[in-house]
C-alpha cells in the first residue's frame, strides 16, 4: 500500500528535514498553522506531539511546550478535530504523531487508529510502546490503517535488535544521535558518533534513516545528513516558537535558516 | 508462566499489571538487568555480604514488639514490626543495600535515585557512602521544603540532591527526572528505584529485596504466639515497597488477611487525595502498567497527601494485582486520621512514627479484628523526619 512517508522517501533521496513540534503550543489553534507553514517552508515530514503529562523521553523545552499545551486544552479529540480537512491544504507531507502511550490507551488504540488515519496521518511514533506489545496488540491495527511506526534506536541498541526494529517497520529509523533526552547537549565525542552512523549505514538496512536528538540548527543539520538521509529538530523549533505573536511566521523564519 | 502472587511472568506481569514501558534508550540498561538479578541475587557470594549488611550494618533482625497498651485499646493483639529501628529509620535501606551490591556487581560507578518522604534518598545516598560511589537524589522542590533534615542528612552523606521543578514538584516529578538521567547516562549508572514501581524487573526486585521483613514475621510469630501466620497484616501504601515486603510470605497463605492503606488526604473524592486503588484506572506510569490517576485524556492526575512518602499517583502492579483480584483489602485514611495516629501511637507505646506508618495505624479500628486475632503492622518508619509537621499540627493532635 502506497504511503505519504515512503513517497517522501522515494522522491527525495538525501537532506530530508522532520520538523517536530508540540500540538496546541503556543497557542491552541496554532497548529493547522503551522503545519502549512512548516510544510510551505520546506519541512519534508511533520511530527505533530501530542502533549503528555509525564514525558519521559523529553527534555525540558518539550515538556514545558507539552504543558502549556495541555493548559490550552489541547487532546487527542480536539487535534484529531483540527486536523480534520489538512490533507486539501497539505495534500503530500507525511505527518506523523509522536506521543506516549497512556494518552493513546485510554482513547482506545483501535479508536486512535482510525481516527488518526482519517485526520491524514502517516506514521506514529510511541517511545514506551515495546517491540514485543507492538506485535502482539498494534501491527494489526495499525496495517489496517495504513499507518507506519517509527522505532528508535540508540547507540546501545544491539544489532539483532535493530534488524528486528528495521523489519517491523516500512517507514523510516530514527537514530537517536546519542545518549539523552530531546533538546540535550550532543555530549558523544565526534569519533565515538561518527562510528555509530557508519555501523549503522553498513547494516544495509530496508529503511532510510533520520537523525534525531540534539539537531538545532543549519550547521547540525547538515552534518547529520552527511551519515543519514536527513534529520529531526524539535525543541530549537519550540524555543523558536516561545513568546512570538505570529508563531507560523517565526516557524517559516526557523526552516528558512536550516535550509538556508 | 502463569503469575502468582509472588512471582510475576518473564515479562514481569502480575496479571494485567506490570511489564516494562520504557523508551529505546534504557532497553540495553532494563534487560541487563532482567537477564542477570536473579542469578546475582542468587550467588552464594552476593547472599553471604548482603546478609552480612543486613545483620551488622542495618541492624536486623528487627524487633516484633507487642504493642500491649494499643492492643488493649483496640481489643485485639497488635504486634509492631519495628522498620523503624533499621538504620537511617526506616525499611528502605533493606532495598538499597540489596541493589548497591547489585550495581556493584553489573560494574555501576554512578548511583541515582528519586525519593518523596526522603527516606529513601537517605538509605541511597548511605549506602553510597559505605561504597564510596557517586550519589545523585532526585527530590520535589515541595518534598525538599517540607523533609528538610532529610535533605540534610543526604548532603551531609555526600549526596547531591537536585530539585524536581516540574508537575507538582513531589514524587511522580523526581522519579521524571531520574528516568531522564538514567536515558542520559546510560552506560555507567544504575537507578536504585525506592519502591515497587517502575519496568519490570523493579518490582520483583524490590519485593524480594524488602521480602526479608515478612520472613522474620513469620519466625517471630512463631516464638511468640506459637503460629507463623498472623491473623492480619496491615502496611501503608504510596508506591507499596513496604507492603511488598511485609506481605511477600504471606502472599500464598489465604487465611492471612492482607490490608495495604493508602492516604485519602482531604477526602477520597475531595480531589486532593492520593488513594489509587480507588481513583485509579489502569494506565502506564514510569514504566509499568498499573492502576494510576489520571483524567479521561489519559494525563496523570497530581495526586495529595500530607506525607510526602504517600503522596504518588499510582502503586506498583504487585498491589494493582492485589487490590483488582481482592487478595489484599484497602483501607483509605485521612490527612487528620492519620496525624491522630501519630499522636495515640506517641502516647501509648513511646514510638514516634512516621506521617506514612501512621496511616497504617489509623486503620486499627477499621480491621474488625476481635480479641483473640493476631494484627501485625508494619511500622514502617520513625517519625524524626517529620517533626516539623508535628510541630505545625499539634494544637490538633496533643
Amino acid at each position: 500500500m502506497t504511503n505519504r512517508i515512503k513517497d517522501a522517501f522515494e522522491k527525495k533521496q538525501k537532506n530530508l528535514l522532520n520538523i517536530y513540534f508540540t500540538a496546541g503550543y503556543p497557542r491552541l489553534h496554532d497548529t493547522v498553522p503551522l503545519i502549512k507553514a512548516l510544510s510551505e517552508a520546506g519541512a519534508d515530514l511533520i511530527e505533530i506531539g501530542m502533549p503528555f503529562s509525564d514525558p519521559l523521553a523529553d527534555g525540558p523545552v518539550i515538556q514545558a511546550s507539552s504543558t502549556v499545551a495541555l493548559a490550552n486544552g489541547m487532546n487527542l479529540r480536539v487535534l484529531f478535530e483540527q486536523l480534520k480537512g489538512i490533507r486539501e491544504s497539505v495534500p503530500e507531507t507525511p505527518i506523523l504523531l509522536m506521543g506516549y502511550l497512556n494518552p493513546v490507551m485510554q482513547f482506545g488504540v483501535d479508536n486512535f487508529c482510525r481516527e488518526a488515519a482519517a485526520a491524514g496521518a502517516d506514521g506514529i511514533i510511541l517511545p514506551d510502546l515495546p517491540l514485543d506489545d507492538y506485535v502482539a496488540e498494534y501491527q494489526d491495527i495499525f496495517r489496517r490503517h495504513n499507518l507506519r511506526p517509527v522505532f528508535l534506536i540508540t547507540p546501545q541498541t544491539a544489532p539483532e535488535r535493530i534488524r528486528r526494529i528495521d523489519e517491523l517497520t516500512d517507514s523510516f529509523l530514527y537514530l537517536v544521535s546519542g545518549p539523552g533526552t530531546t533538546g540535550g547537549a550532543n555530549t558523544q565525542a565526534e569519533g565515538v558518533q561518527e562510528a555509530y552512523f557508519q555501523r549503522i549505514e553498513a547494516m544495509n538496512l530496508r529503511n532510510p534513516r533520520l537523525i534525531g536528538f540534539g539537531i538545532g540548527d543549519k550547521a547540525s543539520f547538515q552534518n547529520a545528513c552527511q551519515y543519514a538521509e536527513g534529520a529531526i529538530i524539535g525543541s530549537a523549533l519550540i524555543r523558536a516558537l516561545e513568546g512570538v505573536d505570529d508563531a507560523p511566521a517565526a516557524a517559516k523564519r526557523f526552516v528558512s535558516s536550516v535550509l538556508a | 508462566m502463569k503469575p502468582t502472587y509472588q512471582q510475576p511472568t518473564e515479562r514481569g506481569y502480575y496479571g494485567q499489571f506490570g511489564g516494562a514501558f520504557i523508551p529505546e534508550m534504557l532497553y540495553p540498561n532494563v534487560e541487563e538487568l532482567r537477564q542477570q538479578y536473579l542469578s546475582i541475587m542468587a550467588e552464594p557470594e552476593f547472599q553471604q555480604e548482603y546478609q552480612q549488611l543486613l545483620r551488622d550494618y542495618v541492624g536486623r533482625p528487627t524487633p516484633l514488639f507487642e504493642a500491649k497498651r494499643l492492643s488493649a485499646k483496640y481489643n485485639t493483639r497488635i504486634y509492631l514490626k519495628r522498620e523503624d529501628l533499621c538504620h537511617t529509620g526506616a525499611h528502605k535501606v533493606n532495598n538499597t543495600v540489596g541493589q548497591i551490591l547489585l550495581a556493584k556487581r553489573l560494574g555501576k560507578t554512578r548511583i541515582i535515585a528519586e525519593t518523596g518522604a526522603g527516606q529513601h534518598g537517605v538509605a541511597t545516598a548511605t549506602v553510597c557512602a559505605l561504597m564510596g560511589m557517586e550519589c545523585i537524589v532526585y527530590m520535589g522542590e515541595i518534598d525538599m521544603e517540607r523533609q528538610k533534615p532529610n535533605v540534610y542528612r543526604m548532603r551531609l552523606l555526600g549526596a547531591e540532591v537536585r530539585a524536581a521543578m516540574s508537575g507538582s514538584r513531589t514524587l511522580k516529578d523526581a522519579t521524571n527526572e531520574a528516568i531522564r538521567d538514567w536515558i542520559s547516562n546510560p552506560v555507567d549508572t544504575h537507578y536504585i528505584i525506592g519502591s515497587v514501581v517502575g519496568p519490570h524487573p523493579y518490582p520483583d526486585l524490590v519485593a524480594r529485596l524488602q521480602a526479608v521483613i515478612s520472613e522474620e514475621m513469620r519466625k517471630q510469630l512463631l516464638e511468640k504466639t506459637g503460629s507463623e501466620l498472623p491473623n492480619y497484616v496491615v502496611a501503608c501504601v504510596g508506591g507499596g515497597s513496604n507492603a511488598a515486603g511485609a506481605f511477600y510470605h504471606f502472599l500464598e497463605e489465604p487465611s492471612v488477611q492482607l490490608v495495604a492503606v493508602e492516604a485519602a488526604g482531604h477526602g477520597v473524592h475531595s480531589g486532593h487525595s492520593a488513594a489509587t486503588s480507588v481513583l485509579g484506572t489502569p494506565g502506564v506510569i514510569h514504566g509499568s502498567r498499573t492502576l494510576l490517576m489520571q483524567d479521561e485524556d489519559g494525563q496523570i492526575t497530581e495526586p495529595y497527601s500530607i506525607s510526602a512518602g504517600l503522596d504518588y499517583p499510582g502503586i506498583g502492579p504487585l498491589h494493582a494485582f492485589l487490590a483488582d483480584s481482592k487478595r489484599a483489602r484497602f483501607i483509605s485514611i485521612e490527612d487528620e486520621q492519620a496525624l491522630k495516629a501519630v499522636a495515640e501511637c506517641s502516647r501509648l507505646e513511646g514510638i514516634i512514627p512516621a506521617l506514612e506508618t501512621a496511616h497504617a495505624l489509623a486503620a486499627l479500628d477499621q480491621l474488625g479484628a476481635g480479641p483473640d486475632d493476631v494484627v501485625v503492622i508494619n511500622l514502617s518508619g520513625r517519625g524524626d523526619k517529620d517533626l516539623e509537621t508535628y510541630i505545625k499540627y499539634a494544637d490538633a493532635i496533643m
